[in-house]
């Protein structure tokens, strides 16, 4: 393993460790909110006890987040100084605004997880909001710098000098809009599916949870399928190598086929083994069954990602949306017609597997972008090689962070296990005829 | 504002925080030690106490470090880049560091049974300790410039800071975490009407302190010797400050001895803060010495601009909000169920 490879592979991992934190750090203020709130209205106790079993996992999860959090936070520098010194003028500021809502969201969940008798009820709820919009925020801001990352804009570059720095039009860079759109929601949707498939696997028991989190994930399934959509026509238009390797097209063609599944393989510059619709990708890039795509031959040798992954990990994302888009339609159809919760067995396990796949499209969501942004670090102005430290270690670094990564995860979830086996006896033992 | 004014103001506000994130997190990491060195009778309360102390406010006092880091490469980005570069090996110690001991934290709280809760109060004591000597070796590399020294090769990962001053420097800042967190603990014991655990933690504290006085006795020969820029920073213009440490030190011992909790707190606090500022305005205008200063490195104008226009926004939505926390758990509480 070379010093560069290793150095990509510690930052993916760490994002791809981070982002699965992160996003239940954006979703279960939500949850909390809407939860708690009800239990304000509600005569029934369960609600109020619901938002207290879910806090105490929240407090591990956001614990977990917010020192994996940490870590990337130095990891920009420690691995890519040569990106920050260099662009930390123009897109730092985005993260400085994160640093405050991160703060926020730190203070209030103090405030939530320890103030349970130690505040009013009011109060109490109240928390919540400002935990869910700085939750929020957050991932706004976050993915604003790698929307930039996507789609440089605000600054000029003189001589490979950067001036005339527009620090506003940098986080509204073209890309923004629908990158962070995308990229909530999916926060929003993983969070639901992940609690509805908790309460779905009997690790924890009873319907409020199941409905609740169903509700969420099956609402956003569809949002998150339209905003995927838009986002891969801009894609399109903006970074076509990207797209060209997202659906493994590597010829330019006029009416050009969507390839579905398949491998790329780089000796014969073809995705062999998919299934072809023909005109299909003209279709959902241009809106025209015979526009031209430009495939991977279009750009220089050196200037394109790997299509292996990217192509792979688009498709099991996009597979995974209509997945989980009939899954949503199909509890929803069943709602509306019995009037109560949904238990059938298949149902059920559809919906546990639904858990893991929303984190599991959030992963592949991450590769598609910033693997298929490479061999740059800054698109078409900065090379990720270019931004590596000259620090030696890379490797052992990579090893020790993974192992660290891989003992934390496990920890975690044995660990919520026990929560919920604390929590399923004291709900047997002190709210006895409670449905939760 | 005119350019360097806008510098300096950004680069105050980052060195502020650095008070903060000592102050505050600083108390947390010396939580951790004395819960590492629990001894005696209470050894089990005094753990809790340390655990009382900490969980609500941890993580918000966590994020002024982010808050630092954040507003470093933003605001001074090749200064951030040449940091992380010269201390790349220290500071992937201390983010192991600060992971082991946020999660173990966590994990204490929920662990399944006896030997587990054990295990994780273990590597939460070790990594409390390890972590803030860590950062105070950092800051003892950069103090001296041995940071980014030029021709200093970026595959020599060791050399900058373990000098006998940067680990002085490191036995410092765990020495000071230590004094903060068993000076705030004995404050807490007493309001909780605990006198005897108070005494235990004014014992901690005066150890503490005594610790420090010792180091700080081996670090001034150390400065005149190996660190010559500092030396003349700190004798130089900064030498209000340096004087000011040692007469709030002298006080806080002196309350801490007469058992005047509250004032001694308010005055180690000061200390802590006076010793920071008087490192920060000693190597002005150099924000790593040798030979990266504050204006040199700075973004340009339009980026110092909106980050000042941020922390006066981000600010007034964080000052009130601390306020709120700290209220609800360290003074009168204001929501009262």
């Amino acid at each position: 393993m070379t010093e560069y490879l290793a150095g990509r592979a510690q930052m993916g991992t760490s994002l791809g460790f981070h982002i699965v934190f992160a996003s239940l750090g954006v979703g279960l203020p939500l949850l909390l909110l809407v939860v708690e709130g009800i239990s304000l209205r509600s005569k029934d106790p369960g609600w109020r006890l619901l938002a207290r079993r879910w806090s105490r996992a929240f407090g591990i999860l956001f614990a977990v987040g917010a020192v994996s959090g940490t870590v990337l936070s130095f990891e920009l520098g420690l691995l890519w100084p040569g990106f920050m010194g260099y662009a930390g003028g123009i897109i730092g500021l985005p993260f400085s605004m994160e640093g405050f809502a991160f703060f926020l969201e730190a203070i209030f969940l103090g405030l939530y997880l320890y103030g349970w008798d130690r505040l009013s009820p009011m109060f109490h709820w109240l928390c919540t909001i400002p935990l869910a919009l700085s939750g929020g925020a957050s991932a706004w801001f976050v993915t604003t710098a790698n929307a930039w990352m996507n789609s440089p804009t605000g600054f000029r570059l003189d001589n490979g000098r950067v001036t005339d720095v527009h620090p506003l039009q940098a986080i509204f860079n073209p890309g923004t809009p629908i990158e962070t759109a995308h990229t909530m929601i999916s926060a929003y949707l993983a969070t639901g599916f992940a609690v509805a498939a908790v309460y779905a696997a009997g690790i924890l028991g009873g319907r409020k949870g199941l409905l609740v989190g169903l509700l969420l994930g099956s609402i956003c399934v569809p949002l998150q399928i339209i905003t995927g959509d838009i986002n891969a026509r801009w894609v399109a238009d903006n970074q076509p190598a990207k797209l060209a390797a997202m659906e493994g097209l590597f010829k330019t063609e006029t009416g050009a086929p969507l390839r579905i599944g398949g491998l790329p393989d780089l000796s014969r510059h073809d995705t062999r083994f998919a299934i072809e619709i023909p005109g299909g990708l003209s279709f959902l890039a241009y809106g025209n069954a015979r526009a031209t795509v430009r495939g991977l031959d279009a750009f220089p040798p050196g200037t394109t990602p790997d299509p292996r992954p990217v192509h792979l990990a688009f498709d099991i994302m996009v597979g995974i949306g209509f997945a989980l888009l009939g899954l949503a339609a199909w509890s929803l159809v069943l709602l509306w017609r019995r009037r109560r919760v949904p238990e059938g067995r298949w149902l059920l396990r559809a919906v546990v597997a639904s858990g893991v796949l929303g984190f599991a499209g959030i992963e592949m969501g991450w590769m598609v972008t910033e693997i298929g942004r490479q061999p740059w670090i800054i698109y078409n102005v900065v090379r990720t090689a270019a931004a590596l430290t000259p620090a030696p270690g890379l490797v052992i670094s990579f090893y020790v962070s993974t192992a660290i990564y891989i003992v934390l995860g496990l920890v975690c979830g044995l660990l919520l296990l026990h929560l919920a086996a604390v929590s399923r006896r004291e709900g047997e033992v002190k709210v006895e005829g409670v449905q939760v | 504002m005119s350019t360097p004014a806008l510098d300096y103001s950004v680069a105050a506000i980052l060195w502020l925080a650095v008070v903060a994130y000592a102050v505050l997190a600083g108390a947390d990491f010396g939580g951790g030690v004395w819960d590492l060195f629990a001894r005696g009778p209470r050894a089990e309360e005094q753990r809790r106490a340390v655990t009382r102390a900490m969980g609500p406010v941890w993580e918000a006092n966590h994020v002024w470090l982010i808050f630092l880091i954040t507003g470093l490469f933003t605001g001074f980005p090749t200064a951030f880049a040449a940091l992380a570069v010269g201390l790349f090996l220290p500071f992937s110690l201390v983010l192991l560091g600060i992971v082991m001991r946020g999660a173990a934290f966590a994990f204490r709280a929920h662990a399944a049974g006896g030997w587990a809760r054990q295990r994780w109060g273990l590597a939460f004591g070790i990594a409390s300790t390890i972590t803030p000597f860590l950062l105070g070796a950092c800051a003892g590399a950069v103090a001296t410039g041995q940071a980014t020294r030029p021709g200093r090769a970026a595959t020599d990962l060791l050399l900058s800071w373990t000098s006998p001053f940067a680990l002085v420097c490191g036995g410092l800042a765990l020495a000071i975490c230590a004094g903060l967190a068993a000076a705030y603990l004995t404050v807490e014991q007493d309001q909780a009407g605990d006198s005897e655990l108070a005494e235990d933690f004014r014992l901690r504290a005066l150890a503490a302190g005594a610790v420090t006085l010792v180091l700080a006795l081996v670090a001034l020969p150390l400065t005149a010797t190996t660190a010559p820029d500092l030396w003349r920073g700190l004798t130089g213009r900064a030498l209000p400050l340096t004087w000011a440490a040692v007469l709030l030190a002298m006080v806080a011992a002196l309350a801490m001895l007469r058992r005047r909790y509250r004032v001694a707190r308010v005055f180690i606090v000061l200390q802590v803060a006076s010793i920071l500022l008087a490192w920060a305005v000693a190597q002005t205008p150099y924000l790593v010495p040798p030979n990266i200063t504050i204006d040199g490195s700075a973004s340009p104008p339009e980026v110092m601009a909106s980050l000042l226009i941020t922390y006066c926004v981000g600010g007034a939505l964080l000052l009130p909000s601390l306020a709120l926390l700290f209220r609800v758990f360290k003074g009168r509480n204001p929501a009262e169920a």
